[in-house]
């Protein structure tokens, strides 16, 4: 175990545990409830966090809030059945109740013992701060009215702005039946602005945002405020001029770094070990077959240093790490948390991830991108002799079963003859997971990732997540627009 | 394992509680006050393929506070409500409003509106239901489904019910507390053919147990609604009517009262700003508000501003009657408040209503449209442009099930394109309404 370890479990008990009068040695009791006759496994997750945001509109901050949260959710495995309860209170008394309620998910069979607790050695993926100190209040007021002037003063058709910035200081322990026993320190912030440009009439919106793993005071020595401000007024001006978009099929080339939800919708989400344990994926029991055009290369990695989606140790207490789902097209390996692992005979990837302790985890991406290619993102373009160029996207879903997704377009422009040129109204992009991969025919050699904006909601839990690809063409795709 | 709940006597606490917190603010120099506080409990069960999967127990708490000092605003909240964390979250969001900006419009709702008829609406039927008389139920639905042929697997089935009390209290002294409940039933399945799995769910939902759907009728519904998704193809690219199924239509009126919410009026982030008294929809069509129809799912006398709730009427003979507005958004606007702090409450579309075959006929060719996804809807321009699934329509008849499409057009010319309104009347949410013919949209396929 690394000092570094021992700080973080100290640090997690002393605000977690320390207060309602428990210490990590007590947590054998507690889990000893919850491994009722039957339990073949069992775990408690204790969390607390502390969420600040700040809004600024109409050229005022006029409002801000603050919220506390915590508690701890205990959860008892038999098989593939599972019991769960929850309490925000920490006490030894709410671990009795909630693992007593958990257990009677069964109630015959042997009684196992709790595997001494050993601390997991796992490699910080960022610092463990509490990332709302360092700043004090008028920085933060300041940041957001500095975003507010750049907007309005980058042109006379912004009418409307509004800025946001928020943190969360997150603290987490786990302890589980198998001798888990894991702390993590999760700091999150984000930047955002958001605009509306009025011209002759014509109303649009632009935005743009970004954030991490790290301490607010990283967002202003970064600059976010007047970048982002000017990006988002960038996109209202391209939005005031756009055409109506072409409906029907045609070559679609997404820029690098964001558009890379589609990665998430189209296959990420069908690669996630539950839906696949079910066979309710369309990309249930194809490990080994292709699944994706030659070089496609897609891989999920919580390890990124301070990215949004990143994990030092999953919900589970699983060192974060990275996997790859496809490479060179062929589908190779599923994202798991501890119970879909078991079950198909698989070695858990550190993919569990749940919204809170009041939420079961569930095999959830961390960041998922496409790894670079060879092509020049000019040639891609150059390419294309009528089609669409998304570079920005609102949100996406997907139907893991049919495979459909969608993803509905933020900034798109018209390729025609190899050249970009009318920027177009938004349009939902649909097409059928599997199916669009293989039509991947060309993959730029300009990896990125996305500015720290993503959020995955799955069966009504929300978790911050990244995305990322390199400029991709593909050969045919349905796009939504209202122009025969 | 199921655990008790005394609606009573947490409503008592809760009240308690607000009360303590605007004291409390009141003494550490707070002009005004707002606090709203809840806690849910609740269970629920999962089975799939005929086994027990998940059972949780929840229990949910919170406590937000709001603090004006002078027109200066500072709020905080916590998932717990016990005293330390109350003092706690007053504290910290009078520590907020040193530092916000002043805000003219800022400050509770007028005193005179305070909500003062407050009956009890019916919404509050606990259903004491032991975990193994979940489970059946459930195992229940399940079966039915997965016993229609042509079904390959289940997907799963879940039975949830909850009760929970809410309050809302302010210095103005008013304080408004109600208990609820909610119930639901749902049931997932898979179908498989040579194209490919489809799934699809149905469930139901209600305040009252005694108002939900039969367990084997959802079971049966969900594998009903599964297998007729087989075979589905890829519509060609066109102009035509689409028909939105009921659930969909609801999905409609909610895009449209997001569009007159002050929220987004006074961010001019509507593409309906300036818009009161023009004509929206067909004169045949009205929307409006029940807040306080009894037993119904959005039912309250109060709004989030302690505001009496009321009638109001949104869209009248095609003409948009009013906007939807809080206390603070109405000041923002220069206009009074409509009850609606929190949103409408019990949506009731009013139109000459057409049985489904009729609406089929009239359409002639087109899409009927049963499920959407995505978020492709800009709230600022209008421009809609979602994906899509549903049935392809003949000479007025269903003809096979259709998939990867995208419908496009904009909110504004299908709100005056709207040509037909169902009786097929969906109750389950608290918006009703039947299905929705819009005459003409862009459906872009293969």
């Amino acid at each position: 175990m690394t000092s570094q370890t021992h700080a973080m479990l100290d640090e997690a008990s002393d605000l977690l545990l320390t207060p309602g009068g428990l210490d990590l040695a007590a947590l054998d009791d507690g889990l000893g409830h919850a491994m009722g006759p039957g339990v073949d496994y069992a775990d408690l997750y204790f969390q607390r966090s502390w969420h600040e945001g700040w809004v600024l509109e109409d050229g005022e901050v006029k409002e801000a809030s603050y919220n506390i949260d915590g508690g701890v959710g205990v959860r008892a495995l038999a098989g593939e059945k599972t019991g769960f309860a929850y309490s925000n209170q920490i006490t030894a008394d709410a671990l009795a109740e909630t693992g007593r309620t958990a257990s009677g998910i069964v109630r015959r069979g042997e009684r196992l013992a709790v595997a001494p607790g050993v601390a997991m050695a796992s490699q910080s993926r960022y610092a463990g701060v509490d990332p709302l100190t360092g700043l004090s209040a008028e920085d933060k007021i300041a940041m957001l009215k500095l975003a507010d002037r750049v907007a309005r003063a980058a042109d006379p058709a912004v009418s409307q702005v509004s800025a946001s910035l928020s943190g969360v200081h997150e603290v987490v322990l786990v302890r589980a039946s198998d001798g888990t026993l894991a702390a993590d320190v999760r700091p999150l912030v984000r930047f955002n602005v958001s605009v509306i440009a009025v011209r002759n009439g014509r109303r649009e919106r632009g935005s743009a945002g970004g954030g991490g793993r790290y301490a607010m005071v990283r967002l202003r020595d970064d600059n976010v405020a007047e970048r982002y401000a000017r990006e988002a007024v960038r996109q209202a001006l391209v939005n005031l001029e756009a055409v109506d978009a072409p409906a029907g099929q045609m070559p679609v080339v997404l820029g690098p770094g964001w558009p890379g939800i589609l990665l998430h919708e189209a296959v990420g989400h069908g690669l996630e070990g539950d839906f696949n344990r079910k066979g309710s994926s369309a990309f249930a029991g194809r490990i080994g077959q292709q699944v994706a055009s030659r070089g496609v290369t897609v891989v999920d990695d919580a390890t990124l240093t301070d990215r949004r989606g990143s994990l030092s140790v999953d919900d589970e207490g699983t060192p974060g790490q990275s996997t790859t789902l496809i490479e060179d097209g062929i589908l190779t390996g599923y994202m798991q948390d501890k119970l879909n692992a078991r079950l198909m005979g698989m070695a858990p990837t550190g993919n569990a991830r749940r919204e809170s302790f009041a939420h079961l985890p569930m095999p959830r991406m961390t960041n998922t991108y496409m790894r670079a290619g060879s092509d020049d993102p000019a040639d891609i373009l150059k390419s294309v002799s009528r089609g669409l160029y998304a570079v920005s996207f609102g949100g996406g879903q997907v139907d893991i079963t049919s495979g459909k997704f969608v993803f509905s377009a933020s900034e798109a422009y018209l390729i025609e003859d190899g050249k970009i040129t009318a920027p177009v109204k938004g349009a939902t992009l649909i097409g059928n997971g599997p199916e669009a991969m293989g039509r991947v025919s060309m993959i730029g050699h300009d990896m990125e990732l996305d500015t720290g904006i993503g959020v995955c909601g799955k069966e009504g839990q929300g978790v911050p997540v990244g995305v990322g690809q390199p400029t991709l063409k593909l050969d045919e795709l349905t796009v939504g627009g209202t122009q025969s | 394992m199921t655990q008790a709940f005394d609606a009573a006597a947490q409503q008592t606490l809760l009240e308690s509680r607000a009360r303590m917190a605007l004291e409390l603010a009141r003494r550490l120099g707070a002009d005004a006050c707002e606090v709203g506080a809840s806690v849910d409990q609740g269970v629920g069960v999962s089975v799939r393929e005929g086994e027990v999967e998940t059972v949780e127990l929840s229990r949910d708490q919170g406590i937000a506070v709001t603090v004006y000092v002078g027109q200066r605003k500072g709020s905080a909240s916590s998932s717990d409500a016990g005293e330390t964390s109350v003092r706690a979250v007053v504290e910290k969001a009078l520590a907020i409003a040193r530092h916000t900006g002043e805000d003219p419009a800022s400050g509770l709702a007028d005193a005179r509106l305070m909500a003062t008829e407050l009956p009890d609406l019916d919404v509050h039927h606990p259903w004491p239901l032991s975990i193994d008389e979940a489970t059946d139920l459930a195992l229940r639905c399940e079966a039915a489904g997965r016993g229609m042929a042509g079904i390959r697997s289940s997907d799963g089935a879940s039975l949830s019910s909850g009760e929970g009390v809410r309050v809302y209290a302010n210095s103005h002294g008013f304080l408004g507390s109600q208990c609820g409940s909610r119930h639901s039933l749902s049931c997932m399945l898979i179908a498989e053919d040579e194209n490919g799995m489809q799934r699809d769910y149905d469930y139901t939902s209600a305040r009252a147990p005694r108002d939900m759907a039969a367990a084997e009728a959802v079971g049966e519904s969900a594998a009903r609604r599964t297998l007729r998704r087989l075979g589905a193809r890829r519509p060609a690219t066109g102009r035509m009517p689409v028909l939105f199924d009921p659930s969909l239509a609801s999905g409609l009126v909610g895009h449209l009262m997001g569009a007159i919410a002050g929220g987004a009026l006074y961010r001019q982030a509507s593409f309906l700003c300036d818009r009161l008294n023009t004509p929206l929809f067909p004169e045949w069509f009205s929307l409006g508000e029940r807040p306080m129809e009894v037993g119904a799912m959005a039912s309250s006398p109060f709004d989030g501003d302690g505001v009496q709730t009321r009638d109001n009427v949104f869209i009248r003979d095609g003409r948009l009657a009013s906007y939807m507005l809080s206390a603070y958004s109405a000041r923002r606007l220069g206009l009074e408040t409509t009850g609606n702090a929190g949103g409408a409450r019990n949506l009731r579309v009013s139109a000459p209503l057409e049985s489904r075959e009729a609406l089929l006929a009239r359409m002639g060719r087109g899409v009927l449209v049963t499920e959407l996804m995505g978020q492709g809807v800009n709230a600022v321009t209008g421009d809609y442009s979602r994906g899509a699934a549903g049935f392809w329509v003949e000479d007025g008849e269903i003809r096979y099930p259709v998939e990867e499409f995208t419908i496009a057009g904009n909110l504004e010319s299908m709100f005056q394109g709207l040509v037909g309104v169902g009786s097929d009347i969906d109750t389950r949410g608290s918006i009703h309404t039947g299905s929705w013919l819009v005459d003409e949209m862009m459906v872009a396929g293969s």
